[in-house]
C-alpha cells in the first residue's frame, strides 16, 4: 500500500470471526452495508459487496476455525479481506463449483452449506482471489471498483 | 400485492410489522438455503422459509428483503424476532406448509423472484 492509497481511505474496519458463532453471523456484513449506505455508494455495488462479504464471513464461521474480516473503502474501491486459520481448501476448482459443499448436516439444518458461497462471491466481485495453504488457513481478497462519486442520501 | 393482503390470504400472524403492511411485495423467494436467497433473491421480494433462525433476518437485510414468512407455524425465537425489529423487517408466521403457502400466493398472481424481470 503506497502513501496515496493510505491518504485515500474513507473508512475501514475489522471484525473477529469464530467457527460456530452463529449468533453474530452476519454482523460484520451488516455493518459494512450500513457504512456503504452512509457514504452513499451506488446501490448495485452495495448489494454486491454485502452479499460477497456475508458469504465470506459465513465461510469462516462454518469452515474456518477463526479469522478476521477487514474492509477498507477508498475513493476508487472497496476491498474486503477475509483471513482465517482454518484447514485451508484442498481443491479450489472443486470448491468454486456451484453445489459443492463439505458442510456437515447440522450446518445445513441452519440454512447454510448449499455450496453456493464461493461461486456467488466470484459472480458479485469485480476482482476475487483465494490464497489457501493446507493446515494453515485461507485468505480471500474481494474488490469492488467504484465508478461513481459517492452521494450521501439526505432524508 | 400488498403485504396486508398476503397476511390475510395465508392467515398469518404478525410478529413484527417492519416498514408497515402496506408495502408492495413484487415476488417471492421460497427456500431454506440462505445461500440460495443470497444468489437468487431480488430487492423487495418476500422470503418464505421454514427456517426459524436469526440468520434468516441477516440474509433478508443483506439482499433488501422487506418481509419474511415463516411456515409450518414454527416457533419464532426471541433473538430472531428482536433482530427483525432492529432491522425493520416484517416477520410473519403461517401454519401452512412451504408448498401450500407458495401455492396460495401463486394462485393470487405472485411469482418467483427468478421469473421476475428485474432478476439479472
Ligand atoms: N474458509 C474456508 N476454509 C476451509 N474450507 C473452505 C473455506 N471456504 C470454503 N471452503 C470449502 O469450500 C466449499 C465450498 O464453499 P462455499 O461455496 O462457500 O459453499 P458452502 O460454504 O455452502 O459449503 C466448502 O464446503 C468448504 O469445503
Ligand atoms: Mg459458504
Amino acid at each position: 500500500m503506497n502513501i496515496n492509497q493510505i491518504d485515500n481511505v474513507i473508512r475501514e474496519g475489522s471484525f473477529q470471526l469464530f467457527e460456530g458463532d452463529f449468533t453474530n453471523a452476519g454482523a460484520a456484513s451488516s455493518e459494512l452495508k450500513n457504512v456503504l449506505k452512509e457514504i452513499g455508494v451506488d446501490e448495485n455495488v452495495i448489494r454486491r459487496a454485502s452479499i460477497a462479504a456475508f458469504e465470506a464471513e459465513m465461510n469462516v464461521i462454518i469452515h474456518g476455525v477463526a479469522g478476521t474480516l477487514f474492509y477498507s473503502i477508498t475513493k476508487e474501491e472497496i476491498r474486503i479481506t477475509v483471513t482465517d486459520i482454518g484447514p485451508g481448501i484442498p481443491d479450489i476448482n472443486l470448491a468454486m463449483q456451484e453445489g459443492y459443499s463439505t458442510a456437515p448436516d447440522w450446518v445445513r439444518e441452519m440454512g447454510w452449506g448449499a455450496g453456493m458461497g464461493l461461486p456467488n462471491i466470484k459472480k458479485n466481485a469485480d476482482s476475487f482471489t483465494i490464497d489457501t495453504v493446507l493446515g494453515e488457513g485461507t485468505t480471500l481478497e474481494i474488490k469492488f471498483y467504484l465508478k461513481y462519486f459517492p452521494l450521501p442520501k439526505v432524508d | 400485492m400488498k403485504l396486508s393482503e398476503i397476511i390475510e390470504i395465508v392467515s398469518a400472524i404478525v410478529i413484527n410489522e417492519g416498514k408497515g403492511t402496506s408495502i408492495e411485495i413484487v415476488s417471492v423467494c421460497g427456500t431454506d438455503m440462505m445461500s440460495d436467497a443470497l444468489r437468487y433473491a431480488i430487492k423487495d421480494a418476500m422470503l418464505i422459509t421454514s427456517l426459524n433462525q436469526p440468520q434468516v433476518i441477516r440474509t433478508a437485510e443483506i439482499v433488501d428483503i422487506p418481509a419474511v414468512l415463516v411456515v409450518l407455524g414454527k416457533p419464532i425465537p426471541y433473538d430472531m424476532a428482536n433482530l427483525a425489529k432492529e432491522k425493520n423487517i416484517a416477520l410473519i408466521s403461517t401454519k401452512y406448509s412451504l408448498f401450500t403457502s407458495c401455492g396460495i400466493l401463486y394462485q393470487h398472481g405472485i411469482r418467483s423472484c427468478l421469473e421476475h424481470q428485474s432478476n439479472r
